[in-house]
């Protein structure tokens, strides 16, 4: 196990998602001894001095988007649980959705107990079946028993939670297009200010969390912040999930504590490289965060500042391990035309620039590539870097620069040659 | 869609009062699943039903990429083809697929058994590659898993 944990501490068998499994776990227990000795800002005090992360992509410290609403402004908060898990290289959330729903509603009754709430949702991508369906089996389970609804465990403290399915759109994820699609709109990000905290769904103050990061709160609450901060390192707290897939041995999801030496989690916890293979690089968090090349990684820790020290980020958890002999043009084109058709449209600089990067690169590998064409790639990206609504215009530009900074000599191989210096091989060095 | 419509209120019971925006989505879902796509009628149904503006519904049956106005076929079978499948062989399983099926992705098999679509990261990586056959995810997959779950598909 790499580190502590804190969501992975029981074993999964066929069970254990159930309310029964999760009340003989301890569970609700939290939830009954806060809103008995707990005033709401009190809960709200403690996941602040945790210093518990975002674990959406952006590690935004979770009280102090709490710490915008106003419990006595006279108008409804929402809160929103985000399971929307659309960014490429990640499946974490699913992880808690399949195995521990229960934690993650105790979390949210907690979380809108603090932030008085008495409407909340869980938005989940689309295609989720078995997490969909062990979510809703978990909210009924909770209702029949009293965790939800009205007066809930006779506290004078009501909840009711909604599952809201999306319906294939990765820009809902992006907190604000998340919310133009629970009010049953197409999934339109919208401009900041102001923040979803003062306006958000229905222009009433709204706090979105990621799953993970909601799931933490029961932990939290239950255990103390400073529990909580004698786990992960100083300036990075606790612990995060990490998806992660690709040219590895053990592919799946490990919750990672901070600190842990990459090195170790990469090649004795997951297993090493598939068959073997020398490691070429990792994406260490989604692709929309910036590649890491082995040697680049293999030095780190796992955790904000040592990832951001050699110039990429954590996002999401959602690593990709790629083997040496992988072709990098081919990787940036899969992503480009990933990117391209999920752009919504309404910037000019992410849809048009999306479409022309995409152009680019398929051109690139349709061997009609020019000299200039990788200088091309490079303005586009800085042209969207702050220009857009939301962050998916930036979020290819870190894709495409981090790719290109590494491998432009695979670029250059391909214009000049008119085909792969990989054979545009994206299977590693070992076909499955 | 008017027999839905008591599903459609106990959903709405679930919502707080003044959201029937919301229900837009869920229920172009469930019409969906019952007829298989979402027909004018069912568009004129909904507007009256939930008093929203008609272009709203139109504009999220555009705009989400799960919503169809059109039948497909009986098994909607969707290849990822996001990095870590396509890292895993999903290029080659889309191009067997498409052989065995003589249908490019977005198209239906002329006997209207199958319909190919490719996906998206399905949030499914770590279990690469995957493709969704109607609702369910099929994990791990190979060319010869593909071809005798297609053998089956095709007798069932
Ligand atoms: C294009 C785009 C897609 C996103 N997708 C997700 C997602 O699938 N899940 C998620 O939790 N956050 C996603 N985010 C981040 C959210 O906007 C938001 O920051 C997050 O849900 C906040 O939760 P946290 O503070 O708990 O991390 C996405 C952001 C962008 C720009
Ligand atoms: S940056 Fe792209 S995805 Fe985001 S709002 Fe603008 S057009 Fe839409
Ligand atoms: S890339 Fe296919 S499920 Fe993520």
């Amino acid at each position: 196990m790499p580190g502590k944990q804190l969501l992975m501490t029981f074993p999964v068998t066929a069970t254990s998602h159930t309310l029964a499994a999760y009340l003989a776990r301890g569970g609700y227990a939290t939830l009954r001894r806060a809103l008995a000795t707990m005033k709401p800002e009190d809960v709200t005090k403690e996941v602040t001095a945790s210093g518990l992360l975002g674990h959406g992509g952006a590690a935004f410290p979770a009280g102090r988007k709490w710490g915008v609403v106003h419990l006595n402004d006279h108008q409804p908060h929402y809160l929103c649980a985000n399971a929307d898990e659309g960014e490429p290289g990640t499946f974490k959330d699913r992880w808690i959705l399949e195995n521990a729903p229960h934690l993650l509603l105790e979390s949210m009754l907690l979380a809108s107990y603090a932030l008085q709430v008495r409407n909340a949702f869980v938005y989940i991508r689309g295609e989720f079946d078995l997490p969909y369906r062990r979510l809703t089996a978990a909210v009924e389970e909770a209702y029949a028993a009293g965790y939800f609804g009205e007066d809930i465990l006779g506290t004078g403290f009501s909840c009711d939670v909604v599952v809201y399915r999306g319906a294939g759109s990765y820009v809902c994820g992006e907190a604000s297009g998340l919310l133009s699609s629970l009010e049953g709109k197409r999934g339109y990000p919208r401009n900041r200010p102001p923040r979803l905290t003062v306006q958000g769904l229905f222009k009433r103050p709204t706090v979105v969390n990621n799953v993970e990061t909601l799931a933490n709160i029961a932990g939290i609450i239950a255990h103390g912040a400073e529990a909580y901060k004698k786990v992960g390192t100083a300036k990075c707290p606790g612990t995060q999930l990490v998806s992660i897939s690709g040219h590895i041995a053990r592919p799946g999801v490990y919750e990672v504590e901070y600190g842990y030496p990459m090195a170790q989690f990469l090649f004795e916890d997951c297993g090493g490289m598939l068959a073997g293979q020398p490691l070429k690089c990792i994406v260490p968090g989604g692709i929309s965060t910036k590649v890491l090349t082995a040697a680049e990684v293999e030095p780190l820790t796992f955790d904000h500042q040592s990832f951001a020290g050699a110039g990429s980020s954590l996002g999401s958890g959602g690593m990709i391990a790629i083997a040496e002999g992988t072709c990098m043009v081919r990787l940036l084109q899969v992503m480009l035309r990933f990117y391209h058709h999920e752009s919504c449209g309404q910037c000019t600089p992410c849809r048009e620039g999306m479409g022309w990067m995409h152009r680019i690169i398929d051109r690139i590998v349709a061997g009609q590539g020019q000299p200039e064409d990788i200088d091309s790639l490079y303005r586009i990206s800085r042209l969207q870097d702050g220009m857009t609504i939301c962050g998916m215009g930036d979020a290819a530009g870190y894709a495409t620069v981090g790719i290109l900074d590494k491998y432009r000599s695979e670029f250059e191989y391909w214009i000049r040659e008119k085909h792969s210096q990989l054979e545009g091989n994206l299977e590693g060095a070992v076909h499955a | 869609m008017k027999h839905l419509i008591p599903e459609f209120e106990k959903l709405k019971a679930r919502f707080p009062a003044g959201f029937e925006s919301s229900l837009v989505l869920p229920c172009v879902r469930r019409i969906q699943e019952d007829r298989g796509f979402v027909a004018d009628a069912d568009i004129d149904g909904l507007v009256d039903y939930l008093g929203v503006p008609r272009i709203q519904i139109e504009e999220v049956l555009s705009y989400y990429t799960q919503f169809r106005r059109k039948a497909i076929g009986r098994w909607h079978l969707q290849a990822c083809r996001n990095v870590t499948c396509s890292m895993r062989s999903a290029e080659r399983l889309i191009d067997h697929l498409s052989q065995r099926l003589g249908v490019a992705p977005g198209q239906t098999t002329p006997d209207g058994v199958f319909t190919l679509s490719t996906a998206e990261c399905l949030g499914s990586c770590g279990t690469a590659p995957v493709v969704m056959v109607n609702d369910a995810y099929h994990e791990n997959m190979s060319v010869e898993k593909l071809d005798r779950l297609l053998d089956e598909l095709q007798g069932s």
